[in-house]
């Protein structure tokens, strides 16, 4: 019951994850493309309870954000020009994904002064926002990579264990040819034989399938050994003796058996394969500017001056912390859960 | 005998398969090299056209593959476009260096993690374990890349180790013993790198291994003689859990030579990783390829030699292997 219990909360934490990025336009103040040119590398905004003579309100407010003159970079608070942080508020229009349009912003500041969480990088743009922008595209595609070598692993893993003989030979020996190379220059190699310069979202569907194609070959041994033993369970011989066509048995009796395994899998799966789109989008070979993406905002840091003097640059790879944590732990539990139910 | 002369056979064929992987690659991408010579108005067509010839590009796709094979058996791997050499001598310099990096990370990794995980397990439960397990967890889900940022960081900040490069400035065209001390002084913060950023996997595989040796018969009947308990973790249980330990030494090589591709563009390590980057940006083919099977035959090595310490050490793949 324990076990349970830790998988639910750890299930939560991954959902709250993902529909926090889900609702970006919701939850970030700014689009994630919109530019401050007059504030590269501001601090994060610090937040006042008390307002100029001491006393303390509820609602915080922001101070307008002066350059320091003949210092790039360094800003001076305003303290006479405060702005009180409005919740729901109206601000520049976004989509959610498949949903709706809508103008409707979590929180937002009236006025002159701009409210930045995290920051603003080196063209002003709030880092917050791009944070929560970035997130869809990173961990969209680590989803959409781990089901696509989920399908396949699963497809070929099924095929090679039910009809055995040589396709079962020819799926494994190629398997193996995967499994032999360390999979990070596999990756690569495969991406310096697709075009370097196409748009984002050609860029993110590229990737998809690289880093997807990739990864086929270890579910489909797993898949392909429960396929072997299933195979041979007396209801999956009494439904081929009914005459069931190979089709049939392997979609009705013999994949349903895999889904356990394919599950714990894709916890795995998905914190590597969005770490894949995150590195590959660092070294500038994923997903490419203005779209934001952890991997192409944590680029910034390969320049030094920026890694050393802005901290909250790192924003993106922190947040990448939680979500793989809470991936790791919740793939260990449910490993825990099912060497239980084998016993 | 036999046995080794049928996996080495195997691993043969393993290279063989990934070289045609690769080439398919090549053949079915759209562009190469010479692209970005025909977007140049002051080279003419024909020298476009000479060139893609004289490289033997335009041949059919077996062809190129045979030559390329002629090629590796004279010790030259093709032809770089960009540097307008042999591929073999490039890369052997850079091989050397990722193996310098991920051979002495791998020692390093493996001397920390396994007292750690024999500590661990042996205190399964105490608040050793506990501690562990908390740090092992939150560094497990610390991505490579954030360590190497880390660790560079750290450089730049307080300037205890060096930038980027392998030699000292001072040590151009001096003593062997210079050259050695900027090589060790250099590889510090990227075998640093790797050996936090695989610590962790090794050191919980070692604790789990380690948990069911403790657990196993032989280990609980010397307990029920009475032999102290220090004597069992390390004369009885460690035996044991050596096999699967034995195997996953050969695993992590292929795991550390994937994390030490990244770690050296991100920390300017001169290895096989920016050497693959760089003509990935360049579209250099051959260089390519020649890095990629320069790393997959890392890791089969790794693999056989995993292979072959686990045939020395466990008497029951012999037997089973002979009979």
């Amino acid at each position: 019951m324990r076990g349970n219990r830790r998988i639910v909360i750890l299930l939560l934490c991954v959902g709250t994850l993902h529909l926090a990025v889900f609702f970006a336009g919701f939850l970030s103040p700014y689009d994630f493309a919109q530019q401050d040119r007059e504030l590269p590398f501001a601090p994060p905004t610090s937040l006042h309870f008390r307002d100029m003579h001491g006393t303390l309100r509820w609602r915080p407010s922001v101070c307008l954000l002066v350059e320091r003159p003949a210092m790039f970079g360094t800003y001076d608070e305003d303290l006479q020009k405060c702005f009180a942080l409005r919740f729901l508020v109206l601000g520049p229009e976004y989509k959610l994904p498949g949903l709706f349009k809508s103008r409707l912003h979590l929180f937002g500041v009236s006025g002159p002064a701009k409210v930045f969480l995290m920051g603003t990088d080196a063209y002003g743009r709030d880092i917050f926002s791009r944070l929560l922008y970035g997130g869809q595209i990173s961990l969209l595609s680590g989803l959409l990579a781990t089901a696509l070598s989920l399908g396949i692993g699963a497809s070929l893993g099924t095929i090679a264990g039910y009809y055995g003989g040589w396709v079962d030979a020819v799926v494994m020996r190629s398997g193996e040819l995967f499994l032999a190379l360390p999979w990070l220059y596999l990756l690569f190699a495969l991406r310096a034989f697709l075009p370097l310069h196409i748009n984002p979202a050609q860029a993110f569907l590229l990737l998809i399938g690289v880093i997807g194609a990739v990864g086929w070959a270890r579910p489909s041994r797993l898949v392909r050994g429960i396929v072997l033993s299933g195979k041979e369970r007396h209801y999956v011989l009494a439904a081929r003796v009914f005459g069931g066509s190979d089709i049939y048995l392997m979609r009705r009796h013999l994949l349903p058996q895999t889904y356990s395994v394919l599950l714990t899998q894709a916890t795995i799966l998905i914190p590597q394969y969005i770490l894949a789109e995150v590195t590959l989008s660092f070294l500038g070979l994923g997903v490419g500017e203005p779209a934001p993406s952890w991997g192409n905002m944590l680029a910034a840091l390969q320049q030094y001056h920026v890694l050393v003097s802005y901290w909250w640059m790192w924003a993106p790879g922190v947040a990448l912390i939680p979500i793989v944590l809470s991936y790791l732990l919740l793939a260990s539990a449910l490993q825990e859960k099912g060497a239980l139910h084998r016993m | 005998m036999r046995y080794f002369g049928h996996r080495v056979l195997q691993s043969i064929f393993l290279l063989i398969g990934v070289s045609l992987l690769s080439f398919a690659f090549v053949d079915l991408a759209p562009g190469n090299f010479f692209d970005e010579m025909r977007l140049n108005p002051q080279i003419s067509r024909e020298t476009v056209a000479n060139l893609q010839r004289q490289y033997g590009m335009e041949r059919a796709f077996p062809i190129r593959y045979v030559r390329w094979l002629k090629s590796v058996a004279r010790g030259e791997f093709g032809f770089s476009f960009a540097y307008n050499a042999p591929v073999a001598p490039l890369l052997w310099s850079r091989a050397r260096n990722t193996l310098l990096l991920t051979g002495s990370a791998s020692l390093l990794a493996w001397l920390f993690a396994l007292p750690l995980g024999i500590l661990n397990a042996a205190k399964s439960r105490g608040w050793i374990d506990c501690a562990g397990g908390l740090v092992t967890s939150v560094l497990l889900a610390t991505p490579d890349l954030l360590l190497a940022l880390g660790l560079l960081w750290l450089a730049l900040r307080t300037h205890w180790l060096p930038v980027g490069g392998i030699l000292l400035p001072e040590s151009a065209g001096r003593s062997e013993w210079q050259r050695l001390k900027g090589i060790g002084v250099h590889s510090a913060g990227p075998v640093l790198a790797l050996v936090i950023g695989s610590l962790p996997t090794l050191t919980r595989h070692i604790r789990t291994a380690m948990i069911e040796g403790l657990d196993s018969p032989c280990a609980r009947a010397v307990r029920a003689h009475g032999i102290p308990r220090w004597r069992i973790v390390l004369r009885h249980a460690l035996p044991v859990a050596a096999s699967p330990l034995i195997s996953l030494f050969g695993l992590s090589l292929g795991s550390l030579l994937s994390a030490s591709l990244l770690t050296e563009v991100v920390m300017s390590w001169p290895g096989l990783g920016p050497l693959l980057f760089e003509a990935i940006l360049a579209r250099d083919l051959y260089v390519v390829i020649g890095a990629v099977m320069f790393a997959s035959l890392f890791l089969i090595g790794g693999m056989l030699l995993g292979d072959v310490l686990l045939f020395v050490a466990d008497p029951r793949i012999r037997t089973e292997r002979l009979a």
